[in-house]
């Protein structure tokens, strides 16, 4: 398919990145992006809040400041009761309002199946988005939440994950990717995405398709849920975690030593996930230093390397 | 033999029914028959996770037929 396209597109759907970048002047270029699904738990309120900091995860990602958003609502109005959906949208719009963004609008469709998400715009100085490409060796890879979401959200399925466990794992789903994206503008970051669908071993290969360069992950350097592991040891694993392995693992060398419950965590779709950033040591190790000093998670997970095989390692 | 037929459901149920014939049971054989790949591959992660091996998995009628066993 070809698109309609302008010299002021910066990042459009060829590149198929977080978000689309248009140039508005030398100074300023609009980001936009849209997402919405089905609920990932049950509380409709904590759903809201997820599905907008999902949303808003992408203008972070594309190293921007979101600015405005539109509600996007598929609701079954004639089974389900409307306090479910006022109790969505005060999550969204408690989670935009934590964003400093105005929501501006929005639309809604009856639906068989509920659907939530919304469409966010923000700004960014042209000469810097950041995007999926340009991975650098002797970078190092910075991950800002742990992984293995979708892993408990399937245990939280089954009803063997207790409240506590719930807790977390909605907080993690519900917490901005901004504290870490304001971060980024005092460092060199060469090449910056979020964790989501993919997961983390597909939204990695992503970055190192065509990047001329491989990657070596440090296995137990990753920030996981532990509970996550023992799940996936019991067999707990969503789907799309097979299909993620079955489309990328070609590109994967796995040391003997990486248990198979890790790798599947590696593979594990997750919902708003953290940012994954390339950058050069010394920077990732002064951005690592401040998010964890002001309580965030950010941890040093791998190496980008001069191998041209453009081969994601793990050891 | 036991079995478990799991056709027809969507992950996690064929796990969960999966390892709660395997508690009962302790020990022996047991047949479970799923429809996907995905439980193919989590029923074999059930099973090994309480020391059961996977004797046999076979294509069967559009889904598959697992044979665990702990001696």
């Amino acid at each position: 398919m070809r698109f309609p396209t302008d010299e002021n597109v910066i990042v459009g759907l060829e590149r198929a990145d977080d978000a689309g970048v248009y140039r508005v002047s030398e100074e300023l270029a609009l980001i936009q992006t849209v997402d919405f699904f089905t609920p990932v738990v049950d509380d409709p309120y904590a759903f809201g809040q997820i599905a907008a900091a999902n949303a808003l995860s992408d203008v972070y990602a594309m190293g921007g400041v979101p600015k405005t958003a539109m509600n996007l609502v598929a609701f079954p109005v004639k089974e389900m009761d409307l306090s479910i959906l006022r109790a969505i949208l005060q999550g969204g719009i408690d989670k935009i309002r934590e964003a400093e963004v105005v929501l501006i609008g929005g639309h809604s469709v009856e639906d068989k199946e509920l659907k939530y998400g919304l469409s966010v715009t923000g700004f960014v100085h042209p000469r810097r988005v950041l995007t999926k490409k340009n991975l650098r060796a002797g970078d190092r890879l910075v991950l800002t939440k742990p992984l293995g979401t979708g892993i408990v959200n399937t245990a939280i399925k089954a009803g063997l994950a207790d409240a506590k466990l719930v807790e977390r794992v909605t907080r993690t789903m519900a917490a901005l990717n901004r504290a870490a994206a304001e971060r980024l503008a005092a460092f060199r970051v060469h090449a910056c995405t979020d964790v989501t669908g993919f997961g983390l071993i597909g939204h990695l290969a992503e970055m190192v398709s065509g990047s001329g360069t491989s990657v070596h992950l440090e296995a137990a350097a990753i920030p996981v849920f532990p509970e996550a592991l023992d799940f996936a040891r019991m067999g707990l694993i969503p789907a799309g975690a097979h299909r993620n392995r079955e489309f990328r693992e070609a590109m994967v060398d796995f040391d003997r030593g990486v248990s198979r419950e890790r790798q599947d965590v590696l593979f594990d779709p997750q919902t708003s996930g953290g940012l994954l950033i390339s950058l050069p040591a010394e920077d990732a190790g002064a951005l690592c230093a401040q998010i964890r000093q002001e309580g965030g998670t950010a941890a040093m997970i791998g190496e980008v390397l001069p191998d041209p095989a453009e081969r994601i390692r793990v050891g | 033999m036991a079995t478990v037929d799991a056709r027809g459901l969507s992950c996690p149920q064929p796990v969960l029914l999966a390892l709660g014939e395997m508690k009962k049971l302790g020990r022996g054989a047991l047949e479970v028959l799923v429809d996907t790949d995905t439980s193919v591959e989590n029923v074999t992660r059930a099973a090994e996770s309480l020391g059961w091996s996977v004797k046999e998995t076979q294509p069967e009628g559009g889904g598959y037929r697992l044979v665990l066993e702990k001696s």
